[in-house]
């Protein structure tokens, strides 16, 4: 369980560097929270004895993180993990918004189903966003009602897990999303060329003897969906992007001046097909880890701007799913806890980019993409807040993990940047924050 | 005192030279064991060997059970085929099973690529992969390497050209990797859909060309077709594949030099090789066989650390 009090009175956080969204910086500020809500955010701000004071120098408070892609498999594999323990991965992780994908059993593909997401998660720490599915029962034929739906709180619409497979079918989702509008997000895959792969085609594939994905089976159904929607419109992003072509094919479409937008999972920006030489399953997932060549092309397009948003794909699958021979194990791994240790190490620890261009795409551009709310550091509401220490290095271990599956190919690595706490709903989720009443304790 | 450098023998990619010439040496060694009347030696006794068979195996699991009771060793037979085991069940359950009644090594073979890596992480005991899938089938290259040292007296600068399915093929991986590792150099042909992309990559030389290939061969090593590529529409049918890369009669003949026929077994006579040339002196393909227990028995040997090999042999 994860350490979480209710906030009374009040705190101030103290000589923290506050992200500033509208400016895409970092700036030294006082953060007085009373009662849970953000009371006032100055350069300074005085002590007083009524007040709670924590040392936040050299720690970034920015607006909770937002993760645009993840499974809480409830309704129908809640053996794998709930709305309830989701949520505790996303706080672990520093992330207060998520968006939960509709391969769930039933379907988000109803009105009722989407209010059962959105009326269960007023009672947890997280703000839950269901995506519906794009398709009815997600078979690729029928469209869901958009509108009714959209009514009922769905932000997006997706098969994800599947493509959209038919390219008419395709066409009609992006036409008619445009009513609502709402992205149709697409997990792209053309299944014919993937075959019964398990693994990125490629040498590695070979000398392991596992039947190949090739990266032209995401490529072409990007291309297919990026020119459909340059004729129909309609708003396109494309899930879990994972080759450098598909960068590349991105990279042209929007300077030809087409919305369409894109996400990158962390373990695509760190790990290769190399990780896979193990056989251990929770390096399995889909799209499934390419080349090096790949994750350098992926990390360029994140920094110059193709890629929009970093989402964690959170897979959560039982153990007992996992320790199935390397082709029945199901694809997938959890990615909420590791998301920012794994991102700070793949883009900030080796200079390429600053820690703001990392927090642009944790923070703006997902709420952007899924239209909602932007006024972050709002007087007087609840303070949505995530407390952080983006130089601090730290080896990822099971205990770190909240959430009910534990696939994570992480274990034992290397993280740079450490979640300390995570302010939300009037609570505080604590999770290392330490020199709490530090001025009184100096006295 | 094992004497090799690691614990298990999962494929061959990683094992070297140095491991790879013990394990030769040894079987040699045990290779004159088998020629003696009495074929066997105390070397394993109160050893306890599970071989765990979850496909369905004649030849290796015989040459296992063959080299375990040469060596004394209790043997205990699992076999299931992959559809009789309950998906509902683990591999690690299954194995962990196994690891409670104490096994001294598992033989594993199973249809998945990576099993015995994974029973390795699962299990104490020492495991050997006796075919995982599509990866590696270690024991059958290193059989190979014997019976080509036992022609050659040598490895280094041979030319093997290895024909047929390579890409659905564990002989054809773990014969790359170990023929590699010993100086060999190494020529996959057949159709293109038969052969796995990058493979250039792993050290090998791609042909599509048999009739173009074959001279320049001292051995040739048929991998067996199975009837299933064909609907998988990887080759339009049996016929057009033997006309370009069957190892017929003719195409033999007209070569000027000597080559060496090998194949892993089981055959389809008339498909991918003629039964004049399985049968003819050029094969050295029941030399391979033989090859197979005395490799078993040297790696069950090394692997669990048996007694001196030249003390017991001479006993």
């Amino acid at each position: 369980m994860l350490n979480t009090e209710n906030l009374t009175g009040k705190l101030l956080l103290s000589n923290g560097n506050v992200y500033q969204p509208e400016s895409n910086s970092l700036e030294k500020k006082d953060v007085l929270i009373r009662d849970g809500q953000l009371a006032g955010m100055d350069p300074t701000i005085e002590p007083t004895d009524d007040m709670r004071v924590v040392d936040c120098a050299g720690l970034i408070i920015s607006p909770g993180f937002t993760d645009i892609h993840v499974h809480f498999r409830e309704p129908g594999y809640e053996h794998k993990e709930t709305l309830q323990t989701g949520s505790e991965a996303a706080l672990a992780g520093g992330f207060t918004t998520v968006c939960c994908m509709p391969n769930t059993n039933p379907t988000l593909d109803t009105r009722g189903s989407i209010q059962f997401i959105r009326q269960s998660q007023e009672e947890l720490l997280v703000d839950i966003h269901p995506v519906g599915a794009a398709t009815k029962g997600r078979k690729g034929m029928e469209l869901t009602e958009y509108s009714e739906l959209a009514r009922a709180g769905a932000v997006a619409f997706t098969d994800d897990g599947n493509p959209i497979a038919n390219a008419g079918v395709m066409r009609r989702a992006l036409e008619y999303s445009r009513m609502v509008n709402k992205p149709i997000l697409q997990h792209a895959e053309d299944l014919q060329l993937k075959g019964s792969g398990l693994m990125h085609e490629s040498k590695v594939s070979t000398a392991l003897g596992l039947p190949g994905v090739p990266g032209i089976s995401e490529e072409v159904l990007v291309y297919r969906d990026i020119r459909i929607a340059e004729y129909v419109g309609g708003r396109l992003h494309i899930q879990h992007v994972s080759m450098a072509e598909t960068a590349e094919l991105l990279r042209a479409a929007r300077e030809r001046g087409l919305n369409v937008t894109c996400e990158v999972t962390p373990h695509h920006l760190l790990l290769t097909d190399e990780a896979v030489r193990t056989f251990d399953t929770s390096t399995k997932v889909n799209p499934p880890l390419r080349t090096r060549k790949d994750v350098d092309a992926l990390r360029k397009a994140v920094i110059d701007g193709t890629i929009d948003v970093i989402a964690t794909d959170h897979a959560p699958h039982a153990r007992e799913e996992k320790e199935q021979p390397f082709d029945l194990a199901p694809p997938g791994l959890i990615g909420l806890e590791s998301a920012l240790g794994v991102v700070m190490k793949a883009l900030v620890d080796n200079n390429l980019t600053t820690v703001e261009t990392v927090l642009h795409k944790l923070i703006i551009r997902p709420r952007e993409i899924m239209n909602l709310p932007l006024d972050f550091y709002r007087q007087k509401a609840h303070a949505n807040l995530t407390i952080f220490d983006p130089r601090e290095e730290w080896v990822f271990k099971r205990e770190h993990v909240k959430s009910r599956s534990e696939n994570s190919p992480f274990y034992g690595s290397q993280m740079k940047g450490r979640v300390k706490a995570v302010l939300i709903r009037g609570q505080m989720v604590n999770l290392g924050l330490k020199n709490l009443n530090w001025p009184r304790e100096k006295k | 005192m094992s004497g090799l450098s690691q614990k298990h023998l999962l494929g061959l990619e990683y094992v070297p030279k140095s491991d790879i010439e013990l394990i030769l040496e040894t079987a040699f060694s045990f290779r004159e064991v088998l020629e003696r009347p009495i074929k066997k030696v105390p070397t394993l006794q109160g050893k306890t060997i599970v071989n765990l068979f979850f496909e369905p195996s004649t030849r290796t699991r015989l040459s296992f059970e063959l080299a375990e009771k040469r060596l004394s060793a209790e043997t205990v037979n699992f076999s299931a085929t992959g559809s009789s085991l309950s998906k509902g069940e683990t591999l690690r359950d299954t194995i962990q099973n196994i690891e409670a009644m104490k096994m001294d090594l598992v033989i594993i073979r199973h249809n998945t690529p990576g099993s015995a890596y994974q029973l390795s992480r699962y299990v104490d005991a020492v495991v050997i992969n006796a075919g995982d899938g599509t990866h590696e089938h270690p024991t059958q290259a290193l059989l190979d390497i014997m019976s080509i040292k036992e022609k050659f007296g040598h490895i280094d600068g041979l030319k093997i050209a290895i024909v047929g399915d390579i890409a659905h093929s564990r002989v054809a991986l773990s014969n790359i990797f170990g023929l590699r590792t010993m100086g060999a150099e190494v020529y996959v042909c057949g159709p293109p859909t038969f052969i796995p992309p990058f493979i250039d990559q792993l050290g090998v030389t791609v042909s599509y060309n048999l009739d173009e290939l074959l001279p320049e061969m001292d051995i040739v090593n048929v991998l067996r077709i199975q009837q299933e590529r064909m609907q998988a529409a990887l080759i339009p049918s049996l016929r057009e594949f033997r006309s370009l890369y069957g190892i017929t009669r003719e195409r033999i003949d007209r070569l000027q030099k000597e080559l060496t026929i090998m194949h892993p077994g089981p055959l389809n006579r008339g498909v991918e090789i003629d039964s004049d040339v399985a049968d003819s002196d050029k094969s050295i393909i029941l030399h391979q066989v033989l090859n197979g227990v005395a490799v078993r028995m040297a790696l069950l040997y090394l692997l669990l650390g048996g007694r001196d090999v030249k003390e017991d042999s001479n006993a």
